[in-house]
């Protein structure tokens, strides 16, 4: 039977030969190798700032490493990080759930509905070709110089990546699968249950992935413009003292909250996707 | 007339509007399937033989005319029948015992009744063991049992097939063949089984149906006096399927040239 052989490979069977051992052996040898070359990358790197500084470079502009190391000690030590960090990091988070949320749902209703989607065509790409950050200013006479226009600035620019990335997800389900599903019996709130929503899931994971980075941003730049508290708020101060140690410390934190974060996006699209295979 | 589970197609035509252009794809269709029997449609492609198959399904409506099912009209989903196609129809995202299951849901069957109930399915086209697998960790063939699960596990009476077994080799369509004529004899559904291939066409039906090129027409309507208890391996060396398969080929060879020459 011709088919035996794909069922064996499909589901385990065969045996852990040599040369399995070999090819598993070498895999792992690769993976070191990266992790070692990203080690060394990173610290060539802080070795050339470490030298620049001071030498080829004003330390004003690009401070040392030293100097940032000794101000995020700090900063963990008397509070200032974690204080002005779970201010970010609310902010951020808030905005994402209601970017996302608000986001997804009008994604799924102008995918089903045509019409809808028609009619607000131009309005949603004309809004949607505003660079997000000039609203910044507009929340902030709002909703006042507190964490809301924050949330309203991040909120805004993930609401868009969700939406069109939803939009397009609902477009590209199979008819195939939604005509199935109908004849074995599914209503309308079935299909979207088991084959709308799982199907868009990708279109939105990516959506998610990309969108975190940008809640940040959001969040960071309400910060910059008016607030006395959180990371961009950090940076901000100290870009006036021009005390560019804590520009570079502040500049660190996001950039390693950003890949924790999507780090984290990783791991639940690796569940959420486990039926692609590999 | 039809008794219940009967299929009564009654003048039907169906024509596409598209690029300021009408084209009519099927014309002056009236056929009547008896419940309990096994008809194929064959013909050239682009006959329409498929469009018929998905206004039985309710997919598609029809342009003019009727078609009735269980002796009602079918005017949107046609929620009593099963239905297969080539194209692999499970969800990817669902295990294959969730796919089973995901109909049995629709119908209300209880979670515990609904899991033996799926284990036994499984196990009946031969994939026990693979209840946790997904979709993309199955072969073709495996894909095309789960499909078969499914259909078996609620039980429609009527199945529409449209060239289920297109996709497998050769000897994986014989098996599945033979598969689905062995649960037919056990369930004596009603089956309308499109397919080009005309001796899977006799090797499975009572009647073959001939639809003519574009405008699709029924051609001919052979019936395959062949024993209903066939082997499906060895039925093609019989004297009667040389006939059917002689008389269905001389039906079908000039639509196809007459598709060549346009």
């Amino acid at each position: 039977m011709s088919g035996a052989a794909d069922e064996v490979a499909a589901i385990g069977g065969g045996l852990r030969t040599a040369s399995v051992r070999a090819v598993e052996a070498s895999e792992v040898r690769r993976r070191v190798l990266v992790i070692v070359l990203r080690i060394v990358v990173g610290v060539a790197f802080i070795w050339l700032w470490h030298h620049a500084s001071g030498r080829w470079i004003d330390t004003l502009l690009i401070s040392s490493p030293e100097a940032v190391g000794l101000r995020l000690w700090h900063w963990t030590l008397d509070g200032t990080l974690w204080t002005n960090l779970s201010v970010t990091l609310e902010a951020t988070a808030l905005g994402f759930v209601i970017g996302c949320g608000i986001g997804f749902s009008l994604g799924l209703l102008f995918g089903r509905y045509r019409l809808l989607a028609e009619v607000f065509d131009p309005y949603i790409t004309a809004i949607y070709s505003i660079p997000k950050i000039a609203l910044a200013p507009l929340f902030i006479i709002w909703f006042g110089i507190g964490i809301e226009s924050k949330v309203a600035v991040s909120a805004a620019i993930v609401f868009f990546v969700i939406f069109l990335n939803t939009f397009s997800g609902v477009r590209e389900v199979d008819p195939l699968y939604v005509n199935t599903t109908k004849i074995m019996g599914g209503g309308e709130l079935s299909v979207l249950r088991h084959v709308i929503i799982p199907s868009a899931a990708s279109w939105v994971i990516t959506g998610l992935k990309v969108s975190v980075p940008y809640a940040l941003v959001g969040t960071v730049i309400g910060e910059f413009m008016s607030s006395n508290s959180g990371i961009g708020y950090l940076i901000s101060q100290a870009t006036g003292l021009f005390n560019t140690a804590s520009v570079y410390a502040g500049i660190i934190v996001l950039a390693l909250v950003g890949a924790i974060i999507n780090a984290g996006l990783k791991q639940v699209e690796a569940r959420v996707l486990r039926w692609r295979g590999d | 007339m039809t008794g219940g589970a009967g299929i009564a197609i009654r003048g039907v035509r169906k024509a596409y509007v598209g690029r300021g252009r009408e084209v009519l794809a099927l014309d002056r269709i009236d056929l009547t399937i008896e419940a309990g029997e096994f008809v194929a449609f064959v013909g050239p492609s682009g006959c329409g033989k498929s469009t018929l198959m998905n206004m039985i399904a309710g997919i598609l409506p029809v342009t003019e005319g009727s078609i009735l099912h269980h002796g009602r009209a079918v005017t949107g989903i046609n929620r009593d029948v099963g239905y297969m196609t080539q194209r692999d129809a499970v969800l990817p995202w669902r295990t294959v015992e969730q796919n089973v299951a995901l109909p049995l849901r629709f119908h209300g069957m209880p979670a515990a009744q609904r899991r033996d109930h799926v284990a036994a399915m499984l196990d009946h086209v031969g994939l026990s063991g693979f209840g946790r697998a997904y979709p993309a960790e199955l072969s073709g063939g495996m894909r095309k049992r789960v499909a078969l699960a499914q259909l078996l596990a609620y039980g429609p009476d009527t199945l529409l097939m449209d060239e289920p077994f297109g996709a497998l080799d050769a000897q994986l369509k014989l098996l599945m063949q033979e598969r689905l004529l062995r649960i037919w004899l056990e369930r004596r559904q009603t089956v309308v089984f499109v397919t080009h291939d005309l001796a899977e066409a006799v090797t499975l039906a009572n009647r073959v149906v001939v639809f003519s090129g574009r405008p699709g027409r029924i051609k001919a309507i052979e019936p395959i006096d062949l024993p209903v208890d066939r082997d499906v391996f060895r039925v093609r060396f019989l004297p009667e399927f040389e006939a059917a398969y002689t008389r269905l080929w001389d039906a079908l060879a000039p639509e196809i040239r007459k598709g060549e020459a346009a």
